[in-house]
């Protein structure tokens, strides 16, 4: 059994973000991390493994030279092996072409199940997963709170507004979770010092089977930026102070009024 | 005349409210297109609401009058879409952005060439192609962006970006959609589908008021306080990470950079500090109102009307007035 984590390198989310004014893609001069919501994969990942040892776990990351330490960072949770792609042509892909070159490199590696996190916390389009899913041909399992391997297969609960979805599915699969799923450990000394001494491939997109890589880059992107401009500051607004008898309650309700809210 | 296709979202056999607000968005720009707005239902229930669907502007609804529709995960609607967009070559499909459906466009994309633009709050045309605006990074920056010449434009809605409008057109024409899912659609059935959407409380991403709550709260049961306050308001109920984290409140109710994005009208929060990744969720709102004990919380900086003071004076205080306001 292997397992494939796709992770992705982003901006911190403590920071205000931005986009770089020339490119038009994110900014990533700013302090970036391994994105938060991949730590509930990584953590799902390391809880299988421990419930089967023979299970090996293969972070996977497609970034630039700066996203090295992503790397490490997920290999100290516990994680066995990282594959980081790394090549100047993936620049400026959008989610079909970040896909495409996650896709190639998972069937590279071999894997039985790709576990995702059910969205990047600075592109938010939640799309990855289920793109790559398609382009593998494979069921995609996304937003699950509940993950359980059984005999060939897995079952998950889908997350959504209303509730879930109970769903059953054969191996291999693209599974994205959700924080809902589990509690992510903090990284132990141990783990950090095992990190230095585990297998980091870095692999450019020639090292990749079976990608047409007139698909991927700037250039292949089909979700195309024209403009972007900040956001307007919002004007201050009315703050009052509670007086502890409830008048505050009832310049509320008048406010709300004006607005036809109540 | 080509199609502007509409995919609606249903629930409990009945549009969601975002249906008819991703309607109204496509009459806006369907004229520009030289397009008609239909609409593509999946699953039984269409025949029930076409009328509905008329007169909110779909000439017709292709209906796909099959449980496999939610029966399996996501592909046979993708199989269903893949067909009718094969043999109708629509200009433009425009479905709504939640989880679930955002799935279906993407694996869509893939299949039929498209590209897709998720969570847009605007749509316009220039020359001849959909252009969409989109506030990324928590609301912080707007952008507009559009598909590639060449590709189908697959375009993700924002709720409540646009107000849903009647049309005064009749019932639209139900065209039934025969396709049968391939085996490899159906490898992923759903054995169970547990819905625990409370006491007719619309959801927080469709209701025009939501009121929000956080470690303030103090207890679980703080949440039943927000939950009466909700009902009065006909709004929904959202969270705090810090409130979902506790078990308090379930997950699905998150707003924020790692939850749900909402923009209602009004969001009224209340012993939330207004991180920054909670901000990244609800800073789109209308109108944003704030009540916390600490005058110095981040969430003033964007309140339009804040109350500095104990919520477990305030909010009480508040459904009395509320309720004497009913009679
Ligand atoms: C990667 C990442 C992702 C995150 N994603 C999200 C997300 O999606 N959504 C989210 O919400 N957070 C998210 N967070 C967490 C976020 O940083 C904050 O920790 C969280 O929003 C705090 O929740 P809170 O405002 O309820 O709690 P606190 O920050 O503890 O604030 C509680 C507030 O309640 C006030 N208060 C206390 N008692 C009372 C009372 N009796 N009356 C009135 N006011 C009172 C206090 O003054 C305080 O301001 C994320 C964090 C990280 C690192
Ligand atoms: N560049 C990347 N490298 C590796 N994994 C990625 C990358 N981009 C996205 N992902 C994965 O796809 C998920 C969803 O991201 P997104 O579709 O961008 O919201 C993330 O949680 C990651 O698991």
């Amino acid at each position: 059994m292997r397992i494939v984590i796709p992770v992705k390198w982003v901006p911190d989310t403590a920071g205000e973000k931005h986009l770089d004014p020339g490119s038009l893609t994110v900014d990533r001069s700013v302090a970036s991390v391994l994105c938060p919501v991949n730590e509930f994969a990584i953590e799902e990942a390391v809880r299988i493994k421990e419930a089967a040892p023979e299970t090996e776990t293969v972070v996977l990351i497609v970034g630039p030279e700066a996203a090295g330490p992503t790397a490490a960072k997920a290999l100290s949770y516990g994680l066995d092996r990282a594959v980081r792609v790394t090549d100047d042509a993936v620049a400026g892909s959008d989610a079909i072409g970040t896909a495409r070159v996650i896709a190639a490199a998972a069937s590279t590696i071999g894997f039985d199940l790709l576990l995702f996190g059910n969205q990047s916390t600075d592109a938010r389009t939640s799309l990855v997963p289920a793109m790559v899913a398609e382009l593998l041909g494979l069921p995609s399992i996304t937003y699950a709170r509940r993950l359980e391997l059984v005999d060939g297969g897995l079952v998950a609960d889908r997350e959504h507004e209303e509730g879930y979805d109970t769903v059953s599915s054969p191996l291999p699969a693209v599974v994205s979770v959700v924080e809902a799923i589990n509690e992510p450990r903090f990284p132990s000394f141990k783990g950090i010092m095992a990190a230095k001494s585990k297998p980091q491939d870095v692999w450019d997109l020639s090292a990749l089977d079976g990608l047409d890589t007139a698909l991927v880059g700037a250039g292949a992107a089909r979700a195309v930026v024209g403009t972007a401009t900040p956001r307007p500051p919002k004007a201050a607004g009315t703050v009052v102070t509670d007086d502890g008898a409830g008048s505050s309650a009832a310049e509320l309700v008048a406010w709300m009024a004006e607005r036809k809210f109540v | 005349m080509t199609e502007l296709l509409v995919l609606v979202d249903h629930s409990g056999g009945a549009p969601r409210r975002i249906t008819l607000q991703l309607l109204a968005a496509a009459r806006a720009v369907a004229p520009a297109l030289g397009a008609e707005v239909a609409a593509v239902w999946l699953g039984p229930g269409a025949a029930e609401h076409a009328a509905t669907l008329g007169a909110h502007g779909a000439v017709r609804v292709h209906h796909w009058d099959s449980a496999d529709a939610k029966g399996y995960v996501t592909l046979p609607q993708v199989e269903a879409l893949a067909a009718l967009v094969a043999a109708d070559r629509p200009a433009a499909v425009l479905f709504a952005s939640s989880n679930h459906v955002k799935d279906v466009a993407a694996r869509l994309a893939v299949r039929v060439d498209g590209g897709v633009i998720t969570d847009a709050t605007g749509l316009a045309v220039e020359d001849g192609a959909v252009v969409a605006t989109k506030e990324v990074f928590g609301g912080d920056v707007i952008t507009t962006s559009r598909v590639a010449d060449g590709h189908l434009p697959l375009i993700g809605v924002a709720s409540n970006a646009f107000a849903a409008e009647e049309s005064g057109g009749g019932p639209a024409e139900v065209v039934a959609l025969d396709v049968a899912p391939s085996d490899a659609a159906t490898a992923a059935p759903v054995t169970d589908a547990v819905v625990q959407a409370g006491a007719g409380r619309p959801d927080i991403a469709e209701a025009s008021i939501v009121v929000s709550g956080g470690r303030g709260l103090g207890d679980a049961s703080g949440f039943e306080l927000l939950e009466r306050l909700a009902d009065l308001l006909g709004g929904g109920v959202g969270a705090s990470r810090a409130a979902t984290d506790a078990g308090w409140y379930p997950h699905r109710f998150q707003i924020g950079q790692t939850g749900r994005t909402i923009s209602p009208s009004l969001y009224l929060g209340t012993g939330i500090s207004g991180a920054i990744q909670h901000r990244a969720g609800m800073q789109t709102s209308q109108h944003v109102v704030a009540i916390n004990k600490d005058p110095e919380a981040p969430i003033f900086q964007i309140a339009d009307f804040g109350i500095v003071g104990d919520l477990h004076q305030v909010v009480p205080k508040l459904i009395e007035q509320l309720e004497a306001r009913r009679g």
